[in-house]
């Protein structure tokens, strides 16, 4: 593991609170407080990734470099509406049930 | 256990010497015997394993033959659904979920024929190298009952070296397959992406996931996959044209072939163990006839900087789903909101949060292009040192981990640590290549060593014959302490 990279100088600021929240985690004060270090460590180290100089032409996804897959939209049988909703922790009349979204702020 | 292989148990399958009920009856007495100290189950479904023993058993006298799998007891990781059982990536938020649907690779072992004895532990959505961060608790190596069977297919990996199973599927994200299997001394192969299809199986990072097979031989791993591969329409990144045959090379021997050692993967992090094991099977394949070539590919000592940039990205838009809406776990709330958070705040154990909060950052405003954006300038340069590899060299080769199987819990606490264990397999995800380990001795306390042959996409056939000529100079045989009957 010849490091011939180095990490990035640039201070890496983490608003743990508004990454919680974009993700929809409800953590706690002391949860927040311990992943913001972690997450500062794991960064520091991912902001290697910056030292590279040589910047390729493509961004690279799939390796065998496919084009964009189509089909014909042709009807098929889907999942049974019943089986699905069985999984579901709340349903109603045939719907998945959930609380106003509305609401929030 | 099941001392056998693939090949051995089709043969006799067909000669009448076994039945398919028979080798599950010794997959089953193996794991009533062992499960107790290695739990590399979740699930076992002894019942539906029955059935289609007998139904495997029933078809062959019919005269129909459904393929190498035919009989054959294998075990699935709990990330592929399996419709009417229980699927739960080893998440809490997933407990009791039951798919209404089977994944295409099911879909295809059903068809083939094969036994499916159960599901096997995981790493929480397949993040970890260790099994340690299951929802549902450790799965122990079937070597060393104090360590860790690697992962996150750790219960695949020890299911098969505990022959509780002659073939189990996993999913390799970043070493998931080939990592455990270097640590549990079996084999294990993740195939170009795009080969296999990911429909059903819960995703964790779309552009790097791909399933392959644990063995206990390389001609039963490219048996495992001929069974599961192929174009399928349900998966939008799968591959339509023609694929490679993964058993014509196989003891055809390497002479001639040229072999890349990659500089990158050795030095500082790796045991000398595993250098000196390394080291010598190199000097093996040499005098089997290959040229051996040292190549550099400068951009693997970022590749793992560049993973932990992209993979956790996917993961927190893949996981988005996990919302205690449509499935899984639900913990009230008054809003939507609210409710989301909750459930995935009680539902997603340590690592996953952790990814998805590293992901969520690298994605968010003003950090996109400097980590995500910056990751994926990384891997399409990764992709260009291997196709400047592979102008020289038909494979390249290294370490498959740089450690054998650590104790349990010795990196739990620091996941940088813990992410270091893929060092060797990620450069292959973000290129998509194919990639598998091969166990090739034991270190001095006994512990199994695995050595990575990588190839170019499609490169599967080359791939498997230099992995042949690699088990046969090893010699290795696969002969874990049995944890039970042990005074």
């Amino acid at each position: 593991m010849a490091d011939s990279y180095t990490s990035a100088a640039m201070p890496i600021e983490i608003d743990i609170a508004h990454v919680a929240r974009l993700a929809r985690l409800d953590l706690s004060d002391d949860e927040m407080e311990t992943y913001k270090t972690q997450l500062g460590v794991i960064l520091d180290h991912a902001a290697k990734v910056q030292s590279l100089e040589v910047v390729p032409d493509v961004e690279a996804a799939h390796p065998l470099h496919l084009a964009n897959a189509f089909r014909d939209d042709r009807l098929r049988p889907s999942l049974d509406r019943e089986e699905v909703l069985a999984q579901a922790p709340d349903a109603i009349d045939g719907y998945f049930a959930a609380p106003p979204a509305m609401e929030s702020e | 256990m099941i001392d056998t292989s693939i090949v051995e148990a089709g043969r006799k399958l067909r000669s009448g010497d076994t039945t398919a009920a028979a080798l599950l009856e010794a997959a089953l007495e193996t794991a009533a015997q062992t499960e107790a100290q290695l739990h590399s189950f979740l699930t076992i479904d002894s019942d539906g394993a029955r059935e289609t023993a007998a139904q495997a058993d029933a078809d062959l006298a019919d005269g129909i033959d459904r393929g190498p799998l035919h009989g054959i007891p294998v075990a699935l990781k709990d990330n592929m659904c399996t419709r009417g059982l229980e699927t739960t990536a080893a998440s809490q938020i997933l407990a009791g979920y039951v798919p209404p649907y089977d994944a295409t690779v099911v879909t295809r072992l059903r068809s083939g024929g094969a036994v499916i004895v159960g599901k096997t532990n995981l790493d929480e959505f397949a993040m970890g190298s260790s099994t340690e961060n299951s929802a549902y608790g450790l799965t122990y190596n079937p070597w060393d009952l104090d360590r860790v069977p690697g992962g996150s297919s750790g219960g695949s990996a020890a299911s098969v070296a505990a022959g509780t199973s002659l073939a189990a599927f996993g999913s390799d994200t970043g070493g998931s397959i080939r990592q455990p299997a270097s640590l549990c001394g079996v084999v294990g192969m993740k195939p170009t992406y795009g080969t296999v299809s990911r429909y059903g199986l819960i995703a964790f990072a779309s552009s790097l996931d791909q399933i392959g097979p644990f063995t206990r031989s390389v001609e039963d791993s490219a048996l495992a996959l001929s069974a599961i591969w192929g174009y399928d329409p349900l998966d939008a990144t799968s591959y339509p044209g023609e694929y490679p045959d993964p058993t014509s090379g196989l003891g055809v021997g390497v002479d001639g072939l040229r072999v890349g050692v990659v500089t990158e993967l050795s030095g500082e992090g790796y045991e000398p163990a595993v250098e000196t094991a390394t080291a010598a099977m190199v000097e093996r394949l040499r005098r089997s006839g290959v040229d051996v070539i040292e190549v550099s590919l400068p951009t693997f000592d970022i590749a793992l900087s560049a993973y932990y940039l992209i993979a956790p990205a996917e993961a927190s838009s893949n996981l988005a789903r996990f919302d205690g809406i449509r499935y899984g776990l639900r913990v009230k709330g008054n809003t939507t909101e609210e409710l989301m958070a909750r459930t995935r705040a009680e539902g997603f154990g340590p690592e996953v949060t952790r990814r998805i909060l590293l992901g969520t950052y690298s994605l968010s405003a003003g950090y996109y292009d400097a980590f995500y954006g910056q990751a994926q300038r990384v891997r399409a340069a990764i992709q260009e040192d291997f196709a400047r590899a592979y102008e020289q060299v038909d494979v390249l080769v290294s370490p498959t981990s740089p450690t054998v199987a650590f104790e349990a819990g010795a990196r739990t606490a620091d996941p940088l640590a813990m992410y270091l264990s893929d060092i060797c397999t990620i450069p292959s995800n973000l290129a998509g290549h194919p990639a598998i380990s091969v166990p090739i001795g034991l270190d001095g306390a006994g512990l199994p060593i695995g050595f990575q042959v990588m190839a170019p996409a499609l490169g599967e056939t080359v791939m498997y014959q230099v992995a042949a000529e690699v088990e046969r100079l090893a010699g290795f045989t696969i002969s874990p302490r049995p944890p039970a009957g042990e005074p």
